[in-house]
């Protein structure tokens, strides 16, 4: 019996030495020992859950995890489902959640009780800008005709913003230029960014903050035009798309005349109780996702923000970020009671 | 003559023997996925996604999408045979195909199961091949109005005449449209009879809820009914598929009146489950046979799955030229689109021709070589009903709870899952229908926030189903649909006053 498990244990060992020889990993203080669950708090198709499948890709494809790391859906309630999942399993390292702005927002509007200081923060992997998009036909090719249009609107004329979700990023984006430029939206929640582009193209609805991975196919085809993204810089990327144009030929609203800011977040998170070696081994894992030329590409099409933090950096702009949340809502009447 | 061009051009493409291999996988892996309910095409297809991650996005989707054909075709060999169906839309296979395995004709109902999916698959890709450009403009005409004017259609094609009585139709109906409001509200994204439970929130998932009503619910009454399944004396050769394919010919009008009703369905983007269900609505209708329906009926089974597969080929179109996916499987093939680098939309047609026809053009060899994995199976698919049913009703048990823990993840859902079963067999027993249940369940939601969108859009004038005479068309032939059995009526009992007293009911 002993000899057997001895033997057990040296071809183990034997075995992890040449993965280690092989691997490109460095030497961690702590590996997982089984399957990593790769948590996406939203429905198969979305977003989220793109980055996900493409990280899961990238970790498989370089040979970055000597585990599987395995994405499991859990969209009940807004995402409520995946959040409350992770909060309750408390000291599992093998569990990861990719958040979108639903962290924020789905406590908030719903009032299920969960916040990112319930899990603990591994790190921002990019941040997913937002633009306000029109139809390629409507009159005006500013922000400043876009408003003056707005604010003329009346009866059956009133603006109508498409988006997807209820009491998302997308309407709060739309609550958030109601509330610098006084004038009144009608915003219609769809199911995804697809189905608000399409419908944008197909002039049921006015305009739409869909994020640029959305519309850019229809903004190179000539049938959407982009007015200003709601960044503070303009994005880097100046490859053109459509008729000569960039995404660095966009201006931001702020320029523009619309002074909003807002960026979703598209970071990492573990369960509560994680070690600092548990943490570090995540955080150096995603290190290496974003060196790849895959994830790079994948930025670009998608004009991403690349701003990347992790540990106090992280938790100071989650902290931020939540109090902008909870402001806005809270302004435009979304909270929970 | 352009497409046929490049179609051939398409064919081109898949000459290399690998992108055939990866066919034939992903047909067969689609198959079993289909088989098992639960795991669907959108679990499947998402969960071997990033595995295509190193191929040429040919390559990848020819296999992926050979997984959806796969899919397509499978879903309906648990519906025939156990009463389970593995895919939502091969729900209303179920309807008469069952019934028909219970009579011993379960060979015949496969056989015509898989070549109504060939037809309406067929029948949509040479849609997709000709006429893509001006079917996608089409889908773009279709508001919060339209999309509730279609799901209204299927109700009411569907409903307008069961043979069940009204108030039965409706509770059963109501019942289904109360558990699709369990959960978020996609309008106003507060929760919706959840009672503070975190199980809830998720709601009640419509594949979880079939798998009980009709799984189970029909293993407790054939426990019921003495241990054994009707009809395993069935003989499956070659015969019975050549004596099935000699009755196909004298459906063609409703085989192409589903294609349509499919091909419509796939497009606009409703998807494949509610095609099947008013695609075996208006066959009900509309056939010599109509009153037969649901007694085993090789119509009904054709019919469903005609519309069916045309929906979830045509559901394609709209994923490619749009960007929007027509069904959660087309969903996840979009997010895999733009994992290899690939932008749906307009101008991919135009930017990345070898891609696009290389799909087209594995649609049309993937569903051929689809029918021929699933006939050949057939007889393997048939064989089961000879094994005992005390051996074989534990293990469909057992797949049952595995495909209703799939759909989440989530442990819950098997006890979800038995509830349903109890009820499926009350209901039974009772005598309610279970499709108004199932049809309002899975497409209440759907009709609910296209509605009320519709409404937000308007500003609550309910003058919008008739704003332009797209909606106003179909929202009129719905009502006409859902009152033409009172019509009807009242037009018998006139004729009968006019000539002679009718003979008692």
């Amino acid at each position: 019996m002993h000899s057997a498990i001895a033997r057990t244990i040296r071809r183990g060992a034997a075995a992890l030495a040449v993965a280690a020889a092989f691997s490109p990993l460095a030497a961690h203080a702590w590996e997982p020992t089984k399957t990593v669950e790769f948590i996406v708090p939203a429905g198969t198709g979305g977003g989220a859950d793109q980055m996900a499948r493409m990280i899961q890709g990238i970790v498989q494809k370089n040979n970055l995890m000597t585990q599987p790391l395995v994405v499991i859906n859990k969209s009940g309630g807004a995402g409520a489902e995946g959040f409350l999942d992770v909060k309750g399993s408390n000291r599992n390292p093998h569990k990861i959640i990719i958040s979108l702005s639903n962290l924020f927002t789905t406590p908030l509007a719903t009032g299920v009780p969960f916040s990112w200081k319930d899990m603990t923060p591994v790190s921002m992997l990019a941040l997913d800008e937002f633009v306000l998009w029109v139809n390629a036909k409507a009159p005006y090719d500013d922000v400043k005709g876009y408003l003056a249009a707005l604010k003329a609107a009346s009866g059956d004329q009133v603006f109508k913003m498409g988006g997807t979700g209820s009491k998302q990023e997308d309407q709060i984006i739309t609550a958030a230029i109601e509330q610098k430029t006084g004038a009144k939206f009608i915003y219609v929640p769809y199911k995804g960014g697809g189905d608000v582009a399409a419908q944008l193209v197909g002039g049921h609805v006015t305009s739409s903050v869909n994020n640029p991975i959305e519309a850019v196919s229809q903004w190179r085809a000539g049938e959407l035009k982009p007015l200003c993204v709601f960044d503070n810089q303009r994005l880097p990327y100046k490859e053109p798309i459509a008729s000569g144009k960039s995404w660095a030929d966009i201006p931001t609203c702020k320029e523009a005349g619309l002074d909003i800011e807002y960026l979703m977040l598209r970071g990492i998170f573990m369960p509560p109780g994680a070690s600092k070696d548990q943490t570090d081994y995540f955080v150096d894992l995603f290190k290496r996702v974003r060196a790849t030329p895959e994830w790079q590409e994948f930025m670009q099409k998608g004009a991403f923000n690349t701003t990347a933090l992790t540990g106090p950096e992280y938790a100071a702009w989650l902290a931020k970020a939540e109090g902008t949340h909870k402001d806005l809502m809270e302004k435009a009447g979304f909270v929970a009671k | 003559m352009e497409a046929l061009t490049s179609l051939i051009g398409g064919f081109g493409v898949l000459a290399d023997p690998m992108n055939i291999v990866y066919m034939f996988v992903g047909i067969t892996l689609g198959v079993l996925i289909g088989v098992l309910p639960g795991l669907g095409g959108a679990n499947g297809v998402a969960i071997l996604l990033p595995l295509t991650f190193s191929m040429t996005p040919v390559s990848a989707i020819i296999m992926l999408s050979s997984i959806y054909w796969g899919a397509l075709f499978g879903g309906a060999i648990t519906s025939i045979l156990f009463n389970i169906p593995g895919e939502p839309w091969s729900v209303a296979t179920t309807f008469d195909g069952h019934p028909m395995a219970q009579k011993g004709k379960a060979g015949e109902a496969l056989t015509g199961a898989f070549t109504g999916s060939f037809i309406g698959a067929f029948f949509a890709v040479l849609l997709i091949t000709f006429l893509a450009p001006v079917i996608a403009k089409f889908a773009l005409q279709f508001g919060p109005a339209e999309f509730f004017a279609v799901y209204l259609l299927t109700f009411c094609a569907f409903v307008g005449m069961g043979r069940e009585p009204a108030a039965k139709v409706i509770a059963a109906m109501m019942l289904g449209f109360a558990l699709a409001a369990v959960g978020i509200d996609t309008v106003t994204g507060q929760l919706r009879m959840t009672f503070g439970s975190v199980e809830l929130l998720r709601g009640f998932d419509f594949l979880v809820a079939v798998i009980g009503l009709f799984g189970v619910g029909e293993i407790l009454l054939t426990m019921e009914e003495g241990l054994a399944f009707k009809g395993k004396s069935a003989a499956i050769n070659l015969k019975v598929v050549v004596n099935t394919w000699k009755q196909l010919p004298k459906y063609w009008v409703g085989c192409l009146r589903s294609a349509i009703v499919g091909c419509w369905m796939g497009v606009t983007p409703g998807g494949a489950t509610p095609a099947s269900f008013m695609s075996y609505g208006l066959a009900k209708k509309f056939s010599k046979n109509g009153r037969n329906f649901g007694k085993g009926e090789l119509e009904g089974v054709v019919m469903p799955e005609v519309a069916a597969h045309a929906a979830g080929t045509s559901a394609l179109l709209p994923m490619l030229t749009l960007g929007i996916p027509g069904s959660p499987t087309a969903a996840v093939l979009l997010g895999g689109l733009l994992i290899w680098g690939l932008q749906p939309g307009p101008l991919l047609f135009v930017e990345q021709k070898d891609f696009v026809w290389g799909l087209i053009a594995s649609i049309y060899l993937g569903n051929i070589a689809g029918l021929i994995v699933v006939l050949t199976t057939v007889p393997i698919f048939a064989a089961i009903l000879r094994i005992p049913f005390s051996v074989i009703a534990p293990i469909i048990l057992v797949i049952c709870a595995v495909g209703a823990y799939t759909v989440h993840n989530a442990g819950l859902d098997i006890a979800v899952m038995l509830v349903f079963g109890v009820i499926g067999y009350l209901f039974k027993k009772l005598q309610y229908p279970l499709a108004p249940l199932v049809l309002a369940l899975v497409l209440g939601d759907m009709a609910e926030s296209s509605f009320r969108q519709a409404m937000l859009v308007s500003q609550g004038h309910l003058s919008i189903f008739w704003s332009n005479p797209l909606v106003g068309s179909i929202v009129t032939l719905a009502l006409v649909m859902l009152i033409w059995p009172l019509v009807s009526m009242v037009l018998a009992r006139f004729k009968a006053h006019g000539s002679k007293p009718a003979a008692a009911e």
